[in-house]
């Protein structure tokens, strides 16, 4: 009796956020990716107040307690599970500030990436015409050299700095969502919809940002994820280089960079530990952002 | 053809114009060009003097100008720290990355080709499956980060390896290199490995997706049916077609070798250009920089160029749609 119910409710057109969610669900490695960054998410919007103590605040910080070994105690009773930095710093506490500063960089400069390069796609599809081949050799010539280099380049010509590093970031990252916006753009453009909102003599304004950008979203979801995790990964590669983002700031990378100093005196913990934070959030959003280009893709449509 | 080529070639030019431009507002006016372009030791004097030499008083279109003429001639500043051409640096430690590069394209190629054919043929296999996880984790392990690992394991815990400098070097053919010494050799296998990694994942990936492809088609069916031995099949039929994709990816590919050298460089402390940079940017040596910048800029320039031009040789198809 209840499962026929249950089987009819199965059968039922599943719509929406049901349907993405039982086509996303139909890879476990990608759900549990999805869940490990969520708690990697709220870990690194909630630091403060799920860190054990606060890395930066000197009050708590004694450099008499450099350099433990993971699982050490400290005199006044500090359990220390990831050990201690050069510093003093409790590990663990270090690496969920870490990841905020990281994240925060990515997601930002991710979306201001998203939105210039989107923008420069849509409308060059939807124009045509020499903007159109402008844009689209810019974008080429862009891709053509790689991301370090591009960022290499600015921030070697105009310095290190937190605005510097998202700013290279950005242009690093901008002519890959331009791209991807461009052609799924192109393909939307020829349908009829567009050709309705044309004839009721909609501005190409409104039929750009509410008839073609919403059906492009798709593509260019996939491309954010992807493109985040580099984002991530490159931010570290710079801030380890010493060339992101200043000590102020300590993301992932900066971190690995300062136990890369210890290395070979043995104490491993202080540049492995961020590095396997670094890791599982680049693999987890990887994994995610895998599954939904699957989706997506029509060619392995059902 | 030469109406194609033409067309490059001035794009290239324009290209190398706005780097140049980026570089040079980026040194010279975002910046202080006198902290930057002129030794910090130096004394009121010595700054006028070199402020009138530098034509640093005079307009900033001249400028220009002027760095463009003595980029052209060759000039591009003398570094502070070691007091020569700063092209003359660069140039000295350009053998020892394109070594690194080129050690680690082979070991991308001959490791990648058939463990990613390998993967096409069995997909459903375990240790398919474990190959592909792997080229995920190779896609997603940042490079510096992969390189303290190795340098950890093999030469800190293990003691197998040296994790730093070039070791010994031997000339043949008027090609000096680490890779004709044994101690060379050891030196040179951490890096190269760590560098190569990242396009070891792509290689595996591509010659996956190739073989998959090419398994299907109706020659490979034919061979079989010949009663051709499947190693036979695999190494001539399949292995001929698959190449075709691997080797336009690795040709583009080696330019960003060139360019992710400079983290596995800083990580093993290999004396080439990109170790180079990182130092002149700590150091604050300019004029290094402002070179290094330049050159990698138009080897990338030129790399494309011929790239493209290839590309349009190959397949008129690139040319046609080139020209309309």
């Amino acid at each position: 009796m209840s499962a026929s119910t249950n089987k009819q409710s199965y059968d039922l057109p599943a719509s929406g956020l049901r349907k993405f969610w039982l086509d996303f669900s139909e890879s476990p490695t990608a759900v549990i990716a999805l869940f490990v960054f969520l708690i990697i998410l709220f870990i690194a919007i909630f630091a403060p107040w799920v860190s054990p103590s606060n890395p930066y605040d000197l009050t708590s910080v004694d450099i008499m307690n450099s350099r433990l070994p993971p699982g050490s105690e400290d005199f006044s009773g500090n359990f220390y599970i990831l050990g201690t930095d050069g510093a003093g710093r409790d590990m663990l506490s270090a690496i969920f500030y870490g990841l905020r500063v990281s994240l925060g960089v990515g997601a930002l400069s991710g979306l201001v990436a998203l939105i210039l390069g989107a923008s420069v796609g849509l409308s060059a599809a939807y124009f045509g015409g020499r903007f159109e081949t402008i844009m689209m050799r810019i974008v080429d010539i862009q891709l053509s050299f790689p991301s370090i280099l591009m960022a290499l380049i600015i921030l070697a010509a105009f310095g290190k700095g937190v605005d510097k590093t998202i700013i290279a970031l950005i242009l690093v990252q901008w002519a890959y969502y331009a791209r991807a916006a461009r052609a799924s753009a192109l393909v939307e453009k020829n349908k009829e919809y567009v050709e309705a909102a044309q004839c009721l003599a909609l501005g190409d304004k409104r039929i750009i940002l509410s008839h073609i950008a919403p059906n492009c979203m798709a593509p260019l979801i996939v491309v954010g994820t992807l493109q985040t995790a580099h984002a991530i990964s490159l931010e570290a590669t710079l801030s380890f280089l010493g060339l992101g983002l200043p000590i102020t700031e300590p993301s992932l990378g900066l971190l690995i960079g300062n136990g890369f100093d210890y290395m070979y005196s043995g104490d491993f913990w202080i540049s492995i530990f961020p590095g396997v934070a670094l890791l599982i959030t680049i693999v987890s959003i990887n994994l995610v952002g895998d599954q939904l280009r699957d989706m997506f893709n029509p060619r392995l449509q059902k | 053809m030469t109406a194609f080529i033409l067309r490059r070639s001035l794009q290239s030019i324009v290209v190398l114009f706005i780097m140049s431009l980026i570089v040079f507002v980026g040194v010279n006016l975002v910046g202080d060009p006198v902290d930057m372009l002129i030794n910090p030791e130096a004394d009121q004097a010595e700054i006028d003097r070199v402020i009138r030499d530098l034509g640093l008083d005079r307009p900033v279109s001249e400028q220009y100008w002027y760095f463009v003429l003595n980029a052209f001639q060759g000039d591009l500043g003398r570094s502070f720290i070691f007091g020569e051409p700063a092209l003359k640096l660069i140039v000295q430690r350009m053998p020892a990355t394109m070594e690194l590069a080129l050690v680690s394209l082979l070991m991308a190629v001959v490791f990648g080709i058939p463990l990613g054919i390998y993967a096409g043929l069995k997909p459903n296999s375990k240790i398919s499956k474990t190959i592909m996880a792997a080229s995920i984790l190779g896609f997603s392990m940042p490079t510096f980060w992969v390189g303290i690992i190795l340098i950890m394991f093999f030469s800190v815990h293990l003691g197998w390896l040296p994790s730093t400098g070039r070791g010994d070097v031997a000339t043949y053919f008027g090609v000096t290199s680490s890779a004709f010494t044994v101690n060379g050799l050891s030196h040179i296998f951490l890096p190269a490995f760590n560098l190569a990694l990242f396009k070891l994942s792509s290689v595996i990936r591509l010659a996956r997706a190739g073989t998959r492809e090419v398994i299907l088609q109706d020659y490979i069916k034919f061979a079989r049916a010949k009663g051709l031995a499947e190693s036979r099949v695999v190494r001539i039929h399949l292995l001929k077609n698959i190449m075709i994709p691997v080797i336009t990816i690795i040709g583009l590919e080696f330019g960003s070798l060139i360019a992710f050298s400079t983290v596995t460089e800083t990580v093993f402390a290999w004396p080439g250009m990109g170790k180079l940079i990182i130092d002149s940017i700590y150091n604050l040596d300019r004029p290094v920089v402002v070179a290094y910048l330049m050159i990698i800029v138009v080897i990338f320039v030129m790399l494309n160029l011929i790239v493209d031009i290839l590309y349009s040789v190959l397949d008129p198809r690139v040319r046609i749609k080139g020209v309309s």
